[in-house]
């Protein structure tokens, strides 16, 4: 049946990727690069994907032919297409960065000038979808709806836009992902302010639109063939109506308030709409729908894989990428498969028995001065689903997910000091604030009127306040039916217990002693109708009997990353699966149990089992109970399993690998302090603090400012902070004791000018089996997360080399360590001290693993299991250099101060190789957006002494670059007495001049690096800084990092830079 | 809930017994418990003639969400209503949401099923249930309040009798005439749906709507075109109308539509054979093949029987294909301007994809009326 209309089947496919996770496009396009690769390679189609990413799924071996770990820019792109000698390429897999780059390519006529066919939708439509007048236009044809809109190319054009559609409107610019640079203006003034913004953002062209806020918001995934075949997988509806980005509301799956009228109305307008356009593949299309009438509007159409795509694909077991990967090599949708049943067909909608909620995870806490507002601009980081049978069951689930502290829907999570401004203007909190409003007794008209979600979602909350009040009054043993109810609520036993004042465990056994448990239902796609053999599970505690039964095969747990946050993402994902390959090669069965939509783990083709369920105790007890299994492996989905070790253990949990005690003993500060200092092991010096009277003395026993100030059981650096001075302590310690009351903080020494190193190992039984050794090229102070790694090491002495493998050898020995672990040091004069140890993977195990070639993780899951095979380290000795750099997404958050610190503010990270540290810096740095210097640099270098450390590499940038410099006085002062030129910007109110010559574009690359104490920063840095960020002009703020840049600049020029597989490299290494 | 709890109980011919909650009217009654996957959709699907005397089970867990809007007037045709009242025997759902909310709703559905004394279960496990059904096929139950007991639930329960009463309780006993454009359509009612005949006359015909026992032979002298509309029960109980359809086939020279159960009147008539199937196929998300275009659309459907394929006179074809389960989903002759499906083009609930069958239908009717 293959080829009914396709002239020929493509040979070999380009498949561009999505580069480093970012605010607004993140984990999802591991999910949907992946599904299209495995998809082509079934029809024996090569592919050859182009993705920096070195932490995903997509870029490791047995799924791409050929990788380029290179950034997916044109220039890049042509040069692959050309040494890969593609046929045909796929721009709909990799989010808008792969999407934008196709259009430029094809616009500048590369495809036709190679041949290369555009597999799917063809570019005329996707043009049509993402250019905002041609997309109303087409709409317009058919008779569609689209909001009143203008674009607009300058100021007088929006103004007269405004005056014609009047306030309030909607801003929004076109070509961006995530709503960049969008939102609702209700006064003239305001919108001055974000036109400005926008225009200076490089938005070329803004869109000046009606407001419909307070409409629903909802979505339909749509799927088109070559045959014009068309169906709808799924409609979500939001629970936060329009003026809030759909990646930044809480969304349900299927669509909870609309009649059949609506659905129906709505659903056939998506396929006369992606037939009209003309998408082959996939697609999805956003309405506002009037709550009173059936008036709606289109507000976009996605021609492309998405956020959306991924969660429908999550929500009811319909592969949308890999179907839209099929239809995109010529298949019609009935010649496809249903993976699920395998007996029907990709021709048909699923039908959900159980509803899925999202909520995004935000993370606007870590970025100093970010507004905590949520609105039409995306800003979340990540996201959970959950999946029930009831709106208040996957509420509760999805805010546990989110492992932000709370228990669920608790009223009393947080004190608002104006609920009613808090309802009304949504932050991150807002739906614990109409819990709190509920419980205070407000009505649901009220809180309709000024929240404007819709009263179904409000009615249904009533229930969850109502109980959880009066569990406050209830005490043990509770009645059997409360107990029933609390659970098919949504309520964890913890919370329960909390509000019952019930002992810890009890309300487990009194579950297990009434036989209120969970059962496992199948997500398959077809609600019973026909027998389906899928692993995709969840729990309810609705359903009364468990779908499917446990097997007796010898099996494994392996217990996911949970949602995506700073700190912890797509990095963790590659390490659970590739846990879970290496088991099942192993022949266990392997079950999988994570939460996140986002991700490859959660394929149900990835495992033998997959549960799509919270990782909690409770949860995880529910299904070791009922699997069995050998053992639960909580090294690979960083710190959210990590953290349950200790209880898992106790509750006699078998931990595969390093003994739960072990782990406690690394994460306890003061029983690992011990344990060093035992083994002879230099720290900083460090104490607890527990009260704050004590802080002076203790400072003066640390030997003085500065201090780094931080809780126990810390991931990526939550709630650190680096005091320089008494008062800024003072600050810190009234925050940091608000934030954990059970962990002490802990006051340790923060060295300066120290070298950061950290090593990535493998052992077995206490031995070290592989080890990998990386050099920050930052300073220690910035954290491990947002420093770029150099693999193997370029400038650290042998010695130091050595003493810190033998550290690792003797910590692995004494923790009697059996499998992954991660240690970090500082190198300062000779000296190695330890500063941290995680006996898990690390974020940057797939790092290490690409460039040495050996896989860390299949390598510490084969030793968690017993096998003991033969294996090489080599991490050493390689021709090539390895360089992982951070992305940042501060231009997404209004207001943050563009700084690197002990907070991770990296949202994600790009891992390239080149064949010196020089190539591989900027390869890694263009992969995160960074653009080399044409016209000009700004430098204001805070730190005295840095104004003169930095002179060389100025030198170079005038002599060698042949740029002029612009500085800021102090930095002009010390450039002129070092007989530099440059041009001295005055110093003017709050650094207008310096902030000018952003402005009119004479600098294309800021240095600033800022001056460490105060922790307002001073606040024209900040204007310089933030500017840059606005502007989209490259910002360095570290001194050793711009010195490396400056460096590579010298020695290459972007044309020097090569392009090489990621396998030719491998191949090196293996000696030729 | 808007009354106080009462314990309901459901009782399938096997022996299974679920517990749960009262909504609507807490009686007893009988019938044959069906499953819908449909996720929305559940007025349309109450008030369809096709379920008389079954009782409905949700697989989707939230029902009541957007309410029930205002009654409509005697003889009035609104949308959403398929017929002027509620249908289904019974209600059984997994959770109720009384909290309703939508711009027309006036009422909770609880409210609307107790207004016709129409008994619901709420607190079933519906897929449970449902993979049940579907491992035994269809089974008769019973839904009564759990005081009443078995053997007196058996006793009291109301019930259709399936051969004769459910036809003729869904059906006009005169013709109704529905003034619209100048084609003239006779609409051969044994209990079809509302949408059908709003589906003609939108489309600027004009509607004679005829019990199944009228005399249809004279009425189509009057008309430009048949349509044999959905309808409850076995198609084979309606004899006298298979024998009637089967004259018209010999006679007949305008176009001749069937839908769901016209499908198997009209197959019953050229002398094809209907069965049952297992468990049926009712929802939103069926999907169909037309042979001929290869063309798939999404399809809504509610039936129980099925055309026999291989067992079509050699002047008949196959016309759809179910593509899920590759039963048939429509018939045509090779020779005469008759056709008919399986699914529901005029949906309500569910996918309009093959509304278009209404327009291709009447153009022929309308080049045939010229001619």
């Amino acid at each position: 049946m293959y080829g009914a209309y396709l002239p020929k089947k493509p040979k070999r496919t380009l498949v561009l990727g999505s580069g480093a996770l970012q605010i607004g496009q993140a984990g999802e396009f591991d999910y949907s690069g992946s599904q299209c690769i495995k998809a082509l390679r079934e029809e024996g189609v090569q592919t050859v994907l182009i993705n920096p990413n070195i932490a995903t799924i997509q870029t490791s071996a047995g799924l791409a032919d050929k990788i380029h770990l290179t950034a997916v820019t044109p220039d890049f792109v042509e040069k692959i297409l050309v040494k890969e000698e593609v046929d045909s390429i796929c721009l709909s897999f990799g989010g808008q960065t792969a999407l934008n780059c196709g259009l430029e390519l094809e616009a500048a006529g590369i495809f036709s000038k190679y041949g290369v066919r555009v597999l799917g939708t063809p570019v005329q439509a996707i043009r049509d979808t993402e250019d905002r007048e041609l997309f109303i236009k087409r709409l317009d044809q058919i008779g569609v709806k689209t909001a009143r809109s203008r674009a607009c190319n300058n100021m007088e054009e929006a103004r007269a836009a405004a005056r014609e559609i009047g306030f309030p409107l909607m801003l929004r610019g076109g070509f961006a992902l995530g709503g960049k640079g969008s939102g609702i203006v209700e006064t003239e003034a305001y919108f001055e302010a974000a036109l400005t913004r926008a225009f200076d953002g490089g938005i070329s062209q803004v869109l000046v639109e009606e407001s419909l806020r307070g409409w629903k918001e909802i979505e339909y995934e749509v799927v088109r063939d070559g045959r014009d075949n068309c169906i709808t997988v799924c409609n979500m509806e939001n629970f936060d109506p329009m003026g809030i980005h759909t990646g930044e509301s809480i969304v349900v799956a299927p669509s909870q308030t609309l009649d059949d009228d609506e659905y129906q109305m709505l659903r056939s307008i998506a396929i006369k709409t992606v037939r009209h356009i003309g998408i082959v593949g996939e697609c999805n299309i956003q309405y506002a729908l009037d709550p009173k009438s059936r008036d709606y509007r289109v507000i976009e159409i996605n021609a492309r894989l998405s956020r959306s795509s991924a969660l429908a694909s999550k929500a009811t077991g319909y592969p949308l990428a890999y179907v839209a990967a099929k239809i995109a090599v010529g298949y019609t949708l009935p010649e496809i498969a249903n993976a699920i049943t395998r007996r029907t067909t990709a021709f048909f909608e699923p039908a959900l028995d159980y509803l899925v909620c999202k909520v995004p995870r935000w993370d606007l806490g870590k970025f100093r001065g970010a507004s905590m507002r949520i609105g039409s601009e995306m800003k979340s980081v990540g996201e959970v689903m959950s999946i029930g049978r009831t709106f208040p069951e996957v509420l509760q689930k999805a805010l546990r997910m989110l492992d932000i502290g709370v228990k669920g829907l608790d009223p009393d999570a947080f004190k608002f000091e104006d609920i009613k401004d808090e309802l009304k203007n949504a932050t991150d909190r807002r739906v614990f604030a109409v819990a709190t409003a509920l419980r205070d007794g407000m009505s649901v008209d009220e809180l309709h009127d000024l929240t404007r979600i819709d009263p179904w979602f409000l009615e249904s909350l009533v229930p969850v306040v109502r109980m959880h009040e009066g569990l406050k009054a209830m005490s043990m043993p509770l009645p059997r039916e409360t107990l029933v109810e609390a659970k098919q609520l949504g309520f964890s036993d913890r919370m329960i217990g909390k509000l019952t004042s019930a002992p810890r465990g009890s309300i487990r056994s009194l579950r297990q002693e009434h036989q209120i448990l969970p059962h496992v239902a199948q997500i398959d796609t077809l609600a019973a109708e026909f027998p389906a053999e899928t692993n995709y599970l969840y729990s309810s505690y609705h359903a009364t009997v468990d779908d499917v039964a446990p097997s007796w095969r010898k099996k494994i747990m392996v217990l996911g990353s949970g949602a995506y946050r700073i700190g912890s993402s797509v990095e963790f994902d590659w390490c659970c699966v590739n846990a879970i390959q290496a088991a099942s090669e192993l022949g266990y069965e392997t079950i999988m149990l994570n939460y996140n939509p986002e991700t490859v783990s959660t394929d149900y083709d990835m495992c033998d089992k997959l549960i799509f369920d919270e990782i909690s105790f409770e949860t995880v007890m529910d299904v070791y109970e009922r699997e069995q299994p050998l053992g639960i492996v909580v090294s690979m989905g960083g710190q959210v399993p990590n953290n349950l070790a200790l209880k898992l253990h106790q509750a006699g949990v078998r931990i595969l690998g390093t003994s739960g005690e072990s782990i406690d003993k690394a994460e306890d500060r003061k029983k690992f302090s011990a344990l060093l200092d035992e083994l002879g092991i230099d720290q900083p010096r460090w104490t607890h603090l527990t009260s704050v009277s004590d802080a002076d003395r203790i400072v003066s026993h640390l030997g003085g400012f500065p201090v780094l100030v931080r809780p126990s059981y810390v991931l990526s650096g939550a709630a650190m902070s680096v005091a320089h001075e008494p008062h800024e302590l003072q600050r810190i310690l009234d925050r940091a004791r608000g934030v954990s009351s059970v962990h002490p903080v802990v006051v340790s020494k923060f060295e300066v000018n120290a070298r950061e190193i950290e090593i990535d190992a493998v052992a077995d039984a206490g031995e070290l089996v592989l080890y990998a050794i990386s050099e920050h090229i930052e300073d220690a102070g910035v954290h491990s997360g947002d420093a770029t790694l150099m693999l193997p090491p370029q400038t650290l002495y042998v010695s130091t080399i050595n003493r810190v493998k033998k550290i690792a050898a003797a910590v692995a020995k004494s923790l009697h360590i059996t499998g992954p672990f991660n240690m970090q040091f500082l190198a300062k004069m000779g000296d190695v001290k330890v500063i941290e140890c995680n006996l898990r993977a690390s974020r940057s195990f797939p790092f290490v693993s690409k460039v040495t070639g050996t896989n860390y993780v299949a390598e510490a899951m084969r030793r968690m299991l017993g096998v003991r095979r033969p294996v090489e380290n080599r991490s050493l000795d390689l021709d090539y250099v390895g360089i992982k750099a951070p992305m940042f997404s501060f231009s997404r958050l209004v207001g943050a101060d563009p700084m690197l610190g002990v907070e991770m503010a990296s949202t994600g990270e790009v891992g390239c190789f080149g064949d010196d540290q020089h190539e591989a810096l900027l390869h890694a740095l263009i992969a995160t957006g960074f653009r080399l210097p044409k016209k000009g640099v700004l430098l204001s270098t805070g730190p005295k002494k840095d104004k003169y450390a930095f002179a060389d590499e100025v030198r170079v940038i005038t002599d060698d670059l042949l740029l002029p410099i612009y500085a800021t006085p102090g930095t002009a002062d010390a450039l002129s007495e070092l007989g530099i030129p440059c041009t001295r910007l005055e110093k003017g109110v709050g650094g207008d001049h310096a902030v000018k010559v952003i402005e009119e574009g004479k600098v294309d690359l800021v240095i600033n690096i800022p001056v460490e104490y105060d922790e307002q920063g001073r606040p024209d840095g900040y204007l310089i800084r933030r500017r840059a960020v606005d502007s989209g002009i490259p910002l360095l703020t570290d001194l050793q990092l711009a010195r490396a840049v400056i460096e590579a600049l010298r020695h290459k020029k972007r044309s020097d830079l090569k392009v090489i597989a990621y396998d030719e490299f491998l191949a090196r290494a293996n000696g030729k | 809930m808007t009354q106080k709890t009462t314990r309901m109980k459901l009782v399938l011919e096997d022996g299974t017994e679920m517990l749960g909650t009262a909504f609507g009217q807490p009686d007893a009654v009988f019938g044959e418990v069906v499953f819908n996957t449909a996720m929305t959709g559940y007025i349309e699907t109450l008030t369809d003639p096709s379920y008389r005397g079954q009782i409905l089970v949700s697989t989707y867990p939230l029902v009541g969400n957007y309410g029930v809007p205002a009654p409509r007037k005697a003889g009035a045709m609104d949308r959403p209503y398929e017929s002027d009242r509620i249908q289904v025997q019974g209600l059984v759902v997994q959770n109720y949401v009384d909290a309703h909310s939508h711009h027309l709703s006036t009422r909770s559905l609880s409210d609307w099923l107790a207004s016709e004394r129409i008994p619901a279960i709420t607190g079933i496990d519906t897929r449970t249930l449902t993979r049940r059904l579907r491992e035994h096929g269809t089974m008769q139950g019973w839904l009564y309040p759990e005081e009443m007991g078995l053997d007196e639930a058996k006793k009291k329960a109301r019930a259709i009798e399936m051969h004769d009463e459910v036809f003729r309780s869904v059906s006009p006993s005169e013709p109704i005439h529905y003034k619209g454009g100048d084609l003239r359509i006779l609409v051969v009612d044994a209990g079809v749906k509302d949408n059908i005949v709003r589906c003609l006359l939108e489309r600027g015909a004009s509607v004679i709507r005829a019990p199944y026992h009228a005399r249809l032979a004279e009425l189509a002298l009057g008309a430009d075109g048949i349509l044999i509309g959905n309808g409850p029960g076995d198609p084979k109980d309606l004899k006298p109308l298979i024998d009637q359809v089967r004259m018209l086939l010999g006679s007949y020279r305008r176009p001749i539509f069937g839908v769901c159960l016209g499908n198997q009147i009209l197959a019953l008539a050229a002398g094809g054979d209907t069965y049952k199937l297992p468990y049926g196929h009712r929802g939103v998300n069926q999907p169909v093949q037309d042979l001929l275009t290869r063309r798939c659309y999404v399809t809504s459907q509610n039936h129980g029987y099925a055309v026999k394929d291989d067992a079509l006179p050699a002047d008949w074809e196959p016309w759809f294909i179910n593509i899920n389960d590759g039963t048939n989903e429509g018939v045509r002759s090779r020779l005469k301007p008759f056709f008919s499906v399986q699914f529901h083009p005029e949906a309500s609930p569910g996918p309009r994809d093959a509304s278009y069958l209404f327009d291709d239908y009447l153009r022929t009717v309308g080049a045939m009326a010229r001619s």
